[in-house]
């Protein structure tokens, strides 16, 4: 029952954040083109508001919520790097991440998000798979 | 009033996150690991974000516009083309190496800042390198 409780409660959360937003703003919420936003253009304001959250909400565990899952050691520089660097530059010129694709897109039925989350899934799950 | 809606959106976003365990990277590569030692949660993550996303849309269907806003600005775009391919196909890398999709890897600044310093600051000259790459082709 616990291992279901969380990720249920988190799922519906991400889904209810999506669906306010857009029901308010009538924007998606997609986090990669988010940061974008608040490096690289003007009006600043509210993606830094949006991202301030994102992360003060991020950090609650212990407070709220208990982890199942003990964190990684702490990994190497070099390889947290190529995976920004990768995670930066693709999600931007694929145009969305997990959240704009992978839960706004595909709730929408958009044959580009349901693309994009399959492509990104299987080369994720294909790195897992030689890594390990 | 955007401005405690947007702050608002945020910080529950990231509570659904932590609450998902999505924020810690041993879970994501965990689900990632179907060939391994496979842990499903996110799964339920995802199809319970997507199936209450869904209710959105069927209800933005029925408005004429946003609460606080004159037009919707959802993408509209539809074709499937060779950015988007390779573009999901590198984050998809990326994500698989660290465990870290965007959002993830923002938190982890507080979560496991030794991490976290340097996905971010990678992530952001990632995004940084196709913005002046756009720029530099549309002049």
């Amino acid at each position: 029952m616990e291992t279901i409780f969380n990720p249920l409660v988190g799922g519906l959360l991400i889904g209810l954040t999506a669906t306010i937003y857009l029901l308010v703003t009538g924007k998606v919420i997609g986090i990669s083109g988010i940061l974008s936003q608040l490096v690289f253009s003007k009006g600043r304001f509210l993606p830094f508001l949006f991202i301030a959250g994102l992360i003060i909400g991020g950090s609650a565990y212990g407070i709220l919520t208990e982890q199942t899952v003990a964190f990684p050691e702490t990994r190497s520089p070099l390889l947290l790097i190529i995976s920004g660097l990768l995670v930066g530059y693709g999600t931007r010129l694929g145009g969305g991440c997990t959240s704009g694709h992978g839960v706004c897109g595909i709730s929408r039925l958009s044959p580009r998000s349901i693309a994009a989350t399959i492509i990104f899934m299987a080369t994720a799950i294909i790195t897992v798979a030689v890594l390990n | 009033m955007n401005a405690i809606i947007t702050l608002l959106a945020g910080l529950l976003f990231g509570l659904g996150l932590a609450f998902s365990e999505m924020t810690n990277p041993a879970v994501v590569i965990g689900f990632l690991d179907i060939f391994g030692n496979w842990n499903p949660s996110l799964i339920i993550v995802m199809a319970s974000a997507i199936a209450v996303g869904m209710i959105g849309y069927f209800i933005k269907g029925k408005q004429l516009r946003p609460f606080l806003g004159s037009t919707w600005q959802v993408p509209t775009l539809r074709q499937i083309d060779s950015k988007l391919i390779i573009g999901s196909s590198l984050f998809g890398i990326g994500w698989g190496i660290s465990g870290y999709c965007p959002g993830p890897g923002l938190t982890a600044l507080v979560n496991n800042p030794n991490e976290g310093i340097y996905f971010v600051g990678a992530l952001i000259i990632g995004s940084g390198l196709h913005y002046f790459q756009t720029k530099i082709s549309h002049k």
